[in-house]
Order: C-alpha cells, then structure tokens, then sequence
C-alpha cells in the first residue's frame, strides 16, 4: 500500500503485472497478424488483460479466424467470448469504432455487417466469420477521400464533441446504400438506433440529407 | 463488481438443430443457447449469469427464413430477425400486426441483428432481478420490486405471485392474438406449443418465462391461416420511442362484418403485453366486443372491462388508464 497524501492508502498499481502479460500477449498477436496489433494505452491493456487472464476451456471454435475487414483479409486471435468491437478495436488497431455503453444501448459501436447496421458491442467476433465487415476506417476511397456522408457531415457541421459520429455515420450510409433518397423521416428512423448526447440529432439528418442529396441543407 | 468483459466460456457453432440439441442437452445448466445475444450479452458481461457453455444458434440455416405452409399458414424460423419479419411482404400482408410489433422492438441495429426466437425467448426486464440480486426470481427469498419503496412503474397489473416482473416483449403479444404455434425441439424431439400456453408466470416456475427447458431449442414459429389478413392493430407505449421496452403494448386481430358505419365484430383475439408475467389475453373484451357493432361506444365498453380486477403496485397506477385507452382505441381504429 502507498501513502497517500490525505491519508488514505490505495492498492499500488500492479502495472509490472500488465505489462508482463500484456507484452507477451502482444508478442503473440504480432506473430499471428501481420499488420500487428494497434494495442496502446493502460485501459486497453487493462482490458485484454482482463480477458488473457482467465483463458477459454479448450474445445469449441477454433481461435485463429481470418475476417474480411474492409475488405483485407485480416487473420486474428479471437477470444470465444470476444464482441467483434473488442477485436477490431483492440486486436486489429481500428480505433474508429468506439465503445460508448457496451451494452447495445448508444450505436457508438455501429458497424456494417454485409452491408447492414450491428452493434459490434453486442456481437460475437466468432458469429461473423466469413461476412464483409465495414468499419468507418473503410468507407475512404482509394485516394483517401472522403465518403460522401463523411463530407456531408463536415458541410453541414453534423458532429459537436463527435464521440458518437463514426456511430451514426455508419447508420447513414447503411440507409442510404438500401434506400439512396431517403425522406427525412426514414432517415431519423435509421438513426434511431445511436444516441448523441450533445444533441446534434437534426445537424446529423441535416448531413444525411445532403448526402443523400448534394444541397445545402441547414440556413446560412 | 467487474461489469465490463465477459467471462471466458467455450462457444459453439453447430449447424444443425439436432447438433444445437445434443450440446444443450449433454451441458445440462451449464449450457446457455445464444440467438442474436442481445439479452444474453447483458447478462455475460453483468456477470450475473457466467455458463460455461454457449451454443450459438446462428449457423444453423434451417432455424431462418419465412415460409408459407402447405395449410395456408405462415412459418417463421426462430432465428429469422425481426427487420427480416418487419420487412416480409408476406407478413406485411397477412400477418401486419406481427410486421408492426417486430418494427417497434428496441433500435434499428439490434432488429438487424435480434432475432423473433430470441424476442419471445428474453428474460425479464425487472431492474432488481436484472442488477443481480438475489430475488425470488434468481433463486432467493425476496422480491425487491413489491415493497413500500420499491420502485415498480413498469410492473405488473395481475398476476403477482411473489414476482412482479412483466412479459417485455413486443411480439409476443402480436402472436399471442395471431393464436401462433411454437415448435419446440427438445432431448425427447418434436413438440408445439400454443403461444398461448408457450409463456409461463411465477405460479408455475418464477425463474423462467416460457416453457422451454434445459436441452430445448424454440426452431419456429407458426401463424395459422384461419387470422391472415384479419383486422389489426399493434400499439406500443413506452417512455422512450427507440430501446425501450413497452409499459404497455396492445396486439388485435378481428374479423370485422359489415360495412361503412354498420360494422359487426364476428370474432377478435386482442392481447396485452406488459402488465402480467405474460402476454394477457383479455377475454373479458373478447366476450364483451363479439358479436357487437365495431362503435366508439362499444370500444368504450371493452376499455372498461379490460381493466377489471387490475391489483396495481406502488407506483404503476398510471398502466390502467393506459391500458383502459390502448384497449378502447384497438377495438375503435382496427
């Protein structure tokens, strides 16, 4: 225990304990993804950590997987209890996706399974083994531009802090590959499921509908 | 309290049905069946609930797709999600309360991925039973929900025995009133079960909601031909308009005779989700509007005696007007 300025002693961090799990973790991934593992940061060592530690009874699926990420094949380690947020945030380094509430209930996580809206919170890794997985890091074009909804939102000054905008982003443009002239009602209805909590729900359609159109929407 | 990863467990992946059933039934309580996993998620990473062993039953095709059958009826696969079921011309034509219901359930993202199977299969929504206390309907001695301070807005209306909880889901009210058929398959094989009889409250068994066991897997749903193309209507009350479960939701089908202003009720199934441990049948409005002319004052009638008998806890006094109007207006705009 450390003494602490105003008395109270707290458990010393074990920071020698993460790290020495977390470099030999890292060591394996490095060996098993040939990118290697974006894994940076004391919370997200804490967090793989937390799942190296207690390890997976053997039998079941099979852990090294190959997933189609924006189109690379992209072979990983996957826990049998891993979500695909998880993985792709932590084991694959594509930190666009953001982890809000992990509990399905924000859309900060939201990304395209073949084409349609998840919450890659609330999926398996595992569950999406052969599918075409879309993260806002693939929506670039092959010069690195924008996507159009990613333009739009900058036109139209859609995000404020900007946390949930991957999130919501990703529900537009699933809306609009089904559906490219979306009214504004439908819209909102696909947006429903990702929260903002600065409230910049209508400068968000504001963007969809740009998009979806290419007018300027919101007043001058 | 650790709420954040998982704990480890073995997964899973058979694709067939009897695969999915011999593993449940060699892993016993320690198996967990796992649908879209949306409920099932809250629960793993709460740590409330830790199975060893987690059947994921989404490579299994034969448990996906709707179908019509050879009597007329419509199956709908259990593990078919319910932007699937919301989006078939088939059950949009037919079957437009079930169409409507699976439109309300949660937020965009999670109809793409829940399934209807899972939809009638969740567990209850009740925030004490769902913080991991040790409630009579998690194996202990105490409800925390049916005391002076507890806080029960969204409990129930009938039906309490030592558990409060309500059916919190917005299908199963819609295939309650479509009278459908759950086909279960099971360690002993094939068996259905109305829908009716599907859903159980705390008087039969308080830690479970529906009548399947350990080893049983939900593979379909079944709506009769006798109510395609009946008249319907779906409502949904609820605090918020994305996520949140209902504080009351209304399923109606009828048979409506007559034309213009001159409209008779020939037959009606009309249910409510929400107010009892499961999907209630109000056949007190059933036996009340049958027969009568489809009037404001008819509707008025059947609003009354839907909410006959109603024990209201502390602080859900506010569901039986609610329900008295959701009654009124279905028997009225169907």
């Amino acid at each position: 225990m450390a003494d602490n300025p105003n008395g109270r002693n707290y458990p010393e961090p074990r920071f020698d304990t993460f790290v020495s799990k977390a470099t030999s973790r890292r060591q394996f991934i490095k060996g098993v993804i040939f990118s290697g593992a974006a894994v940076t940061g004391g919370g997200y060592l804490l967090s793989l950590g937390g799942c190296a530690r207690e390890g997976a009874p053997a039998g079941g699926v099979e852990r090294l997987l190959t997933l189609n990420v924006n189109g690379q094949m992209r072979p990983v380690d996957v826990l049998p209890h891993e979500t695909l947020a998880m993985t792709l945030r932590y084991k694959l380094g594509l930190t666009g996706t953001k982890l809000g509430c992990d509990r399905g209930e924000c859309g900060a996580c939201t990304v395209l399974v073949d084409g349609v809206a998840h919450y890659s919170c609330s999926t398996l890794t595992h569950s999406v083994r052969g599918r075409e997985i879309t993260t806002i890091e693939g929506l670039e074009g092959p010069n690195g531009e924008l996507h159009k909804v990613q333009q739009a939102m900058i036109d139209e000054l859609g995000p404020q802090c900007g946390f949930c905008t991957p999130g919501q982003i990703m529900s537009a443009v699933a809306l609009l590959n089904e559906n490219p002239t979306p009214t504004r009602e439908e819209a909102r209805h696909a947006l429903s499921g990702n929260l903002c909590r600065c409230g910049a729900y209508d400068h968000y359609l504001n963007a969809v509908m740009r998009a979806a159109n290419g007018e300027r929407v919101s007043q001058a | 309290m650790a709420r954040d990863m998982m704990s480890a467990f073995e997964l899973y992946q058979p694709d067939t049905v009897e695969g999915a059933v011999e593993l449940l039934a060699r892993f016993g309580e320690e198996g967990w069946a796992l649908a879209g996993g949306n409920d099932s998620f809250d629960w793993f990473k709460d740590r409330i609930k830790r199975p060893k062993y987690v059947v994921d039953l989404g490579g299994i095709a034969a448990l996906k797709g709707i179908r019509e059958t050879q009597d007329g009826g419509v199956e709908i696969g259990a593990l078919t999600t319910l932007t699937e079921v919301e989006r078939s011309p088939v059950i949009q034509n037919r079957y437009k309360v079930l169409a409507d219901a699976a439109r309300r359930v949660a937020s965009p993202q999670i109809r793409n991925s829940g399934t209807i199977g899972g939809n009638v299969c969740q567990d209850a929504r009740c925030w004490y039973y769902r913080y991991g206390v040790n409630c009579y309907r998690a194996g202990g001695n105490t409800c925390y929900a049916d005391t002076p301070e507890g806080q029960n807005r969204e409990h129930c209306l009938w039906g309490a025995d030592r558990c409060v909880a309500v059916s919190p889901s917005d299908t199963a009210p819609a295939l309650v009133a479509l009278d459908a058929t759950m086909v279960i398959v099971g360690p002993g094989g094939q068996r259905e079960v109305k829908a009716e009889q599907f859903f159980i409250g705390p008087n039969i068994d308080i830690e479970r909601m529906t009548v399947l066991e350990d080893g049983d897997v939900l593979t379909a749903i079944r709506l009769p031909a006798e109510w395609s193309g009946a008249r319907f209507y779906f409502e949904k009350v609820a605090d918020r308009n994305t996520w949140d479960f209902p504080l009351v939701n209304i399923a109606a089908a009828m048979k409506v005779s007559g034309a213009g202003g001159a409209e008779t009720v020939d037959q009606i199934r009309i249910v409510a989700g929400a107010v009892q441990c499961v999907p209630r049948r109000l056949t007190v409005v059933e036996e009340v509007v049958r027969g009568q002319p489809k009037t404001a004052e008819t509707a008025t009638l059947a609003g009354q005696s839907a909410v006959r008998g109603a024990t209201p806890l502390n602080f859900n006094h506010f569901k039986i007007p609610l329900l008295q109007n959701l009654v009124t207006r279905a028997i009225r705009d169907a």
